[in-house]
């Protein structure tokens, strides 16, 4: 079985060339589309890169209440996790921007529940150059948030859809699906897809939501139907 | 005595030196005198006597109450204070209470000589406001007699000094006092000249503190009698000693920092716990103390881990001497680097650990690592931030990706009452349930768990929008463990 990056399998034309089959290194946030959905987090464990180094995990106190805290027998993942709990969201982001001059680790995840003033452009950008400095990626996972100003590199939001049907089993759910929407990156077009996570193989499937022949038909480029 | 003027100084209500003050304490038959100040002493009050009697003999005598558990605590603090003349400082509890022993052994060359020391020690604790009869012996009993029977400031030339001491110099009680004294044994010379025989016959079965021969020996050195301070003396120690009080230790401590990780790495030795002490003006030490998650003697990330940490330490009237610690270290050998220049990335990570744990808590992070148990909220464990992984990690059933801690009660409409809800109300909002897979039952684990405890039927549930959860039901219709089972919600798959 083998264990590819998960953007071998995304759309190669919203691809920028060099950066297929790389985890992107830099700030990234994800919206969760109803609090409690974990959805948002399954597509960042999806788009991690593959390795042996630990992730650095920090929820804020509020988002650990109301949607609970990742649970190592269902991450699937063979790394060791750092999982921290902070009750300010303001410690958080000093937190991820800490985990960010380390080396050693293989990614930063920061969820964050709500709008807190805290987390305002300064703060975002500094995130992001931080991890563009380290070459480390960092998802700032956001419940419950609105999409204000951020300087995030890549602003994804995450719904779950109904799940594929399983073979054996027609009534029972399958392997998850989500409603990806990019709707402002630095690097790439943004695009609404349907992503298909099997998690076996450790592989994303994103397959336009949109057919490519009413894109053309309407005479919009590709990916610019929700530039939020 | 002096202790209370101090007090009184402070509050600005202290009465005239040449007023004659006493402290008592309740005795047997009234209050008797505990202390005195000069005035009373020239006055002829002597400790010991009862008030009734002094008032007589001095009719002015102004006197109060003393505080001896203050008094003790007092003294405690001044023992650690004291550490900054050598590390083995204990305070005296043998018998008036009201001393400090320093064993100085191999530290008075630091002061300047022996003499140099006992004045520079004087005149500090004069500073304070105390006064002070020191002297410097070979033994701590030695040390006792001469600091309250020798000369000032008196150090020990050999056992001569103490042959015209009187008895009272060995520490005995007053009862033993008094016998010997009728015995004709008025000096330690003349108890010393009496054959041992006799006097190991005569004393057979007296207390320690009640026989002559055995603080004799004591005295001697035949005796062992070690000073074991509260704080064990740390191997590794770097000070910063001031001309001037101050209140901010932060541009000393880049320096401590380097003392100290130059002496751990001439012993391969890292640290793993640091303590910065600092020892104020007033008498009082105060000190905080770091964590490493792994050896480490790198000066710069021992400074970080103090930074943040420095405003936590009370300065009072400032300090002028400030010593950093290693109190537990661990075998680190030098490792070399490698010849492309690449990082340890091992160290990378447990630098990273100290930093979030001393700014946010040893509580905040940790790493969550799998245990045998079915149960679901017991079948991971937080371990410590680098505990080592597990080689190969046991097969799980299909888990959720988030788990509510602790699971949320839900109102369910349910067809059948074993069988899967057709309907729930979590949060106030309703969710139908399209599809679902289950249950899966989970017992209790009767080993642990407590008697009546019900098992736990477990459904995969995903509802009209897509987002599945996992639900379960506590209990079975008529299980004879409560009435009608109650339904929760404990996690979100992806």
């Amino acid at each position: 079985m083998s264990r590819r990056s998960a953007f071998l399998q995304t759309d190669r034309r919203a691809e920028p060339a060099g950066t297929a089959g790389k985890a992107v290194c830099t700030l990234s946030e994800v919206f969760a589309a109803t609090v409690g959905d974990a959805g948002a987090a399954g597509f960042v464990l999806s788009q991690l890169p593959v390795g042996k180094a630990p992730i650095l995990w920090i929820q804020d106190r509020l988002s650990r209440r109301e949607t609970g805290r990742p649970y190592l027998p269902g991450l699937g993942i063979s790394r060791p996790l750092l999982l921290m709990e902070i009750s300010r969201p303001a410690d958080v982001l000093a937190a991820a921007e800490e985990g960010l001059r380390c080396k050693a680790l293989s990614a930063v995840v920061a969820e964050i529940m709500g709008d807190p003033p805290a987390l305002d452009f300064t703060a975002t950008k500094r995130l992001a150059f931080r991890a563009e400095a380290a070459g480390l990626p960092c998802w700032l996972i956001r419940h419950g948030g609105t999409t204000d100003l951020s300087a995030a590199r890549d602003r994804w939001r995450v719904a779950s859809l109904p799940s594929l049907p399983l073979a054996d089993d027609p009534g029972a759910p399958g392997d998850p699906r989500w409603r990806v929407e990019l709707f402002r990156s630095r690097s790439r077009q943004p695009g609404l897809w349907v992503a298909h996570h099997d998690r076996a193989a450790h592989r994303l499937d994103l397959v336009p939501a949109v057919p490519d022949g009413a894109e053309a038909a309407a005479g919009r480029p590709a990916g610019q139907f929700a530039a939020g | 005595m002096e202790r209370k003027q101090r007090q009184d100084d402070r509050l600005g209500n202290s009465l005239p030196d040449d007023l004659p003050q006493a402290l008592m304490v309740e005795g047997t038959h009234g209050p008797t005198v505990h202390a005195v100040n000069r005035a009373a002493q020239q006055a002829g009050v002597t400790p010991g006597a009862r008030v009734t009697d002094m008032r007589a003999l001095c009719p002015s005598l102004h006197t109060d109450y003393a505080d001896l558990a203050g008094d003790q605590a007092a003294t405690d603090r001044l023992a650690l204070w004291a550490q900054r003349w050598c590390p083995w400082t204990v305070a005296d509890r043998t018998a008036d209470g009201h001393g400090l022993i320093l064993d100085t052994t191999g530290a008075d060359h630091l002061w300047g000589g022996e003499a140099a020391m006992l004045a520079g020690i004087e005149g500090s604790l004069s500073m304070l406001g105390f006064s002070a009869r020191l002297a410097l012996a070979p033994t701590w009993g030695a040390a006792w007699a001469l600091a309250r029977f020798g000369p000032v400031r008196a150090i020990w030339r050999g056992e001569q000094d103490l042959a015209g001491l009187p008895v009272a110099a060995l520490r005995l009680g007053a009862d033993t006092v008094l016998l010997l004294n009728r015995l004709g044994l008025k000096t330690i010379g003349a108890l010393s000249a009496v054959p041992r025989l006799s006097l190991a016959r005569r004393f057979l079965r007296a207390e320690l503190a009640e026989n002559p021969l055995l603080r004799l020996d004591q005295v001697t050195g035949h005796l062992p009698e070690p000073v074991s301070p509260a704080f064990a003396p740390p191997a590794f120690r770097a000070d910063a000693r001031l001309a001037e009080p101050i209140f901010d230790p932060t541009h000393h401590l880049p320096g401590l920092c380097e003392a100290l990780s130059t002496q751990l790495a001439a012993q391969d030795q890292g640290a793993r716990r640091v303590r910065l002490t600092v020892y104020r003006t007033d008498g009082e030490v105060s000190r905080i103390e770091v964590a490493t998650a792994a050896p480490s003697r790198d000066a710069d990330h021992l400074a970080f881990l103090f930074r943040d940490r420095l405003e936590r330490i009370d300065p009072g009237f400032g300090f002028d001497l400030i010593s950093l610690e290693g109190t537990v270290t661990e075998r680190l050998s030098k490792a070399q680097t490698t010849l492309a220049g690449e990082r340890n990335e091992a160290l990378d990570l447990s630098r990273l650990v100290d930093r979030l744990t001393v700014r946010f808590g040893a509580t905040a992070i940790a790493r969550p690592l799998p245990r045998a148990s079915h149960i679901p909220e017991r079948a991971e464990r937080r371990a410590a931030p680098l505990a080592p992984m597990p080689e190969d990690p046991a097969p799980q059933a299909d888990r959720p990706l988030r788990l509510l801690d602790p699971a949320e009660e839900i109102r369910v409409l349910y067809a059948v009452p074993e069988g899967p809800p057709a309907q729930f109300q979590w949060r106030r909002r309703t969710h139908r349930v399209t599809r679902y897979q289950g249950p899966e039952r989970i017992a209790p684990e009767w080993w642990r768990d407590l008697p009546g405890t019900r098992l736990r039927d477990y459904f995969r549930i995903e509802d009209e929008t897509g987002r599945r959860f996992w639900l379960y039901r506590e209990g079975l219709h008529d299980d004879g463990r409560g009435g009608t089972p109650r339904w929760f919600l404990h996690g979100m798959f992806a």
